[in-house]
């Protein structure tokens, strides 16, 4: 048992890290990682992206013929952390190389899959994933947004309805969208996908003002948006199954670190005065609570290091690495809030300029709750955890076997 | 990367399982819980002894098997699972340890073959009463190298051969090794977790050799706890993991309002809540196995959270796993009070998980300050 490389992964590596030496940015340019970055810092980022293509660490697991490394996961791994150690841009296309360009890839003829992987891969086209709607966020399969055939013997299919929470929407040039394409079926039934081009003037895009003040999420509106037939990703009214390849990877791609951990607390906890004039540091129940997110901080951290053995033996990881999103959310909610309580009156000022680590507890404690729904609810990760990992039984459906238009709906 | 287990330790583990289920089935434990006069599992300690895993650490000029640290916690990961009715903590985790590390070489030789025997029997007696014993109220004193004091309650002290006793001596706290003969009066005590022994201790000008240096008995204490520490959280992830595996079948099994209670989300949160503490709790106690196999100095800090990770996984998994069962949990017939019995007994034995977290937080203050 130890924390080594291999010595195949220590030469990559000293590849990586070489190759980052001599060309990753030394200066960052700003922008909210979790949210993709803003338009402020997108040409960054596409630049940033061009060059890792182009060296072959763009996506390293993907097959050489489609612009990728051919390398093992591991690989992947060891260049993020390298990666992560130079001030990178914010990165907006994880989720159309993680979860929209794969589907492509599964799913399309060779034309399209030429046309479209080789300028994702290189950051000039960006790609949005339109799932969520108001009518179902954990419930994706509940889509309302309506495909029809168009009446003019075209086979072309006319899209109308709303989708919400797109990330990075108003950057992209494509999406991927699921459509109800048979409401007479049941819902998982009755579901078609397609790609859309984001320019067409039948989409609009509108930020969401998020509560943390950020608007990294849209809502999209289309309105009798046209699509030929042969942007059909999958058979007509099987969408349901074409999603769940794009949202296999969903849970890998939320998450990370944060700038307002255990560690940060403990150093401002040093200087802040308590009721009795003694550093907060000394507060026992202070203390119990750095203890608990030390733990749990630890504990994700070895976690990911189980995760990484199994990868670097060749092995499947085990079930372990589905808990990492429900720990972190709620951990990073309690450190931002508790930071905030302990600076007693003076906790409700959020002023970047008057707050500790220039207000990051205070952005901590406003961007949980969305960490906390974002790519899966806590509720909806503890069914997952009991459901695929425990082997519990689903919960007990009314909607399985009616069809989509009678089923009851509420706002 | 390399964080987990070999396949020749796996394999350990497995026989271990396998071993212990033949062995010590709760049907075994139960005639310890229900028989006041057995203080412990006399036949599955002799056959512990015989599989050699008393001796698992222990180097082989010393008559153990020299394989390592590593291949003791995937033992006590088993033995936590089988809630084993044996002194194995107090004599391979306490007395093993604090041998190796402080004793002379005469100590070295007299115990060490002994304990892979299974002819000794370890206890650590330390706390006097009520609260954290502490340089402040430690009363035991040694003088003239005569022992004089009370202990309890002293974990296995009612069948052990030998104790580590911490003292006084000419006011500075020590670490003493005694060998229990004359000098001391044990009453047995009434306890959480009678499947384990214990006991009140009285010596009465026993012999009492100090293991270390004069005056260092609480950092010696320290180190030898750390190293404990490490091998009860593998016992105490064992534990939990049992426990999770009791509520899932039931819940499996059990019906109300026409169907299984594990399709009722009240249970599975319950369930996948044991799951998330229990996988914490195991990769903090692997951290701790990589620290004490390496003598790593991150080991005081890895041990802490190793420590206070299973004693709370243990706990949580444990009084969950009663309310899964409902009615029937509450019951002396069904096992589940064997592991909140057991889950006690753990997290209190080598010290309540919250001086734990006074000791992680201390550690992590000098260290972030450096």
């Amino acid at each position: 048992m130890d924390f080594n490389d291999t010595p195949e992964e220590a030469a990559y590596r000293a590849k990586a890290r070489a190759w980052l030496e001599q060309n990753a940015p030394r200066e960052s340019v700003g922008g909210d990682d979790l949210e993709g970055g803003t338009k402020d810092t997108m040409a960054a980022s596409k630049a940033w992206q061009a060059e890792k293509a182009a060296a072959g660490y763009a996506q390293i697991t993907w097959p050489k013929e489609w612009g990728g490394a051919g390398g093992t996961p591991v690989q992947q791994v060891i260049f993020n952390a390298e990666e992560g150690k130079f001030p990178v841009p914010p990165n907006p296309f994880a989720i159309g190389l993680g979860m929209c360009v794969p589907t492509v890839m599964a799913f399309a003829d060779d034309e399209t899959k030429k046309r479209f992987v080789g300028p994702a891969l290189r950051g000039e086209e960006i790609w949005c994933q339109l799932f969520s709607e108001p009518s179902g966020g954990s419930d994706v399969a509940a889509a309302r947004t309506k495909a029809v055939r168009a009446d003019d013997g075209s086979g072309d299919w006319i899209i109308s309805g709303q989708k919400v929470w797109t990330t990075g929407a108003q950057f992209s040039s494509f999406g991927i969208v699921i459509c109800r394409t048979e409401p007479d079926a049941p819902k998982h039934k009755g579901l078609t996908m397609f790609w859309v081009d984001m320019s067409d003037p039948g989409i609009e895009v509108r930020p969401i003002h998020q509560m943390s003040g950020g608007s990294g999420f849209n809502e999209v509106f289309f309105t009798n948006v046209r699509v030929p037939d042969s942007q059909r990703l999958g058979a007509i009214n099987d969408g349901w199954k074409v999603s769940l390849v794009t949202l296999m990877n969903e849970r890998l791609a939320v998450g990370g670190p944060s700038g307002a951990g255990w560690a940060e607390f403990l150093e401002a906890a040093r200087s802040i005065a308590g009721p009795d004039g003694a550093p907060v540091l000394k507060d026992q129940v202070i203390r119990e609570k750095l203890a608990d997110w030390y733990v749990q901080t630890e504990g994700l951290k070895h976690t990911r290091n189980r995760t990484m053995t199994a990868l670097s033996r060749g092995q499947t990881p085990g079930p372990e690495s589905s808990i990492g999103k429900v720990v972190s959310a709620l951990l990073l909610q309690d450190v931002g809030n508790t930071a905030v309580e302990m600076l007693d009156q003076y906790g409700i000022i959020s002023d970047p300029a008057l707050s500790p680590l220039k207000g990051a507890f205070h952005a901590a404690l406003m961007s949980s709750p969305g960490l906390r729904i974002a790519g899966g609810t806590d509720e909806i990760l503890k069914n997952i955890i009991a459901e695929r990992v425990l082997g519990l039984p689903g919960d007990i459906r009314v909607d399985k076997d009616v069809a989509f238009k009678d089923l009851p709906t509420g706002r | 990367m390399n964080f987990d287990f070999s396949d020749d330790q796996k394999h350990l583990a497995g026989e271990a399982r396998r071993f212990l289920e033949a062995n010590c089935s709760t049907a075994a434990v139960r005639k310890v819980l229900d028989d006041d006069k057995k203080a412990f599992d006399e036949k599955l300690w002799k056959a512990v002894a015989e599989q050699g895993w008393l001796g698992a650490a222990i180097p082989e000029e010393h008559g153990g098997l020299g394989l390592g640290h590593l291949e003791l916690c995937v033992i006590a990961e088993e033995l936590g699972r089988a809630v084993a009715p044996i002194p194995f903590a107090s004599t391979v985790y306490f007395l093993a340890e604090a041998v190796m590390l402080a004793g002379s070489d005469a100590q070295k030789a007299a115990l060490l073959p002994k304990i892979a025997a299974g002819e000794v029997v370890g206890c650590v007696a330390t706390s006097e009463g009520p609260g954290t014993v502490s340089a402040a109220n430690l009363q035991a004193s040694v003088s003239g190298g005569k022992l004089t004091g009370t202990k309890l309650p002293v974990t296995d002290g009612d069948i052990a051969t030998h104790a580590l006793v911490l003292a006084k001596e000419n006011g500075q706290p020590g670490l003493f090794l005694v060998e229990l003969g004359g000098g001391v009066k044990r009453e047995p005590l009434q306890t959480l977790d009678p499947t384990r022994d214990a006991a009140r201790l009285t010596f009465s000008g026993a012999s009492a050799e100090r293991l270390g240096a004069a005056g260092e008995g609480f950092a010696l204490l320290e180190q030898v706890t750390d190293r404990a520490a490490v091998l009860l959280a593998f016992e105490q992830t064992g534990g939990a993991d049992r426990c999770l595996e009791m509520a899932k079948a039931y819940a499996l099994e059990r019906y109300a309002f026409g169907r299984v209670i594990a399709s009722y989300q009240a249970i599975k949160h319950k369930l996948a809540d044991i799951y998330v503490k229990n996988e914490l709790a195991r990769s903090n106690a692997y951290y701790g196995a990589w620290a004490l196999n390496t003598n790593a100095p991150e080991l005081p800090v890895a041990a802490s959270a190793a420590r206070i990770a299973a004693s709370e996984a243990y706990w949580f998994a444990a009084k969950e796993n009663i309310q899964t069962h409902g009615g029937i949990g509450f019951t002396w017939e069904v096992d589940a009070h064997l592991f909140y019995r057991r889950s006690r007994q753990l997290a209190l034995v080598a010290g309540a998980p919250r001086v734990w977290k006074e000791r992680l937080v201390s550690h992590l203050e000098r260290r972030n300050a450096a």
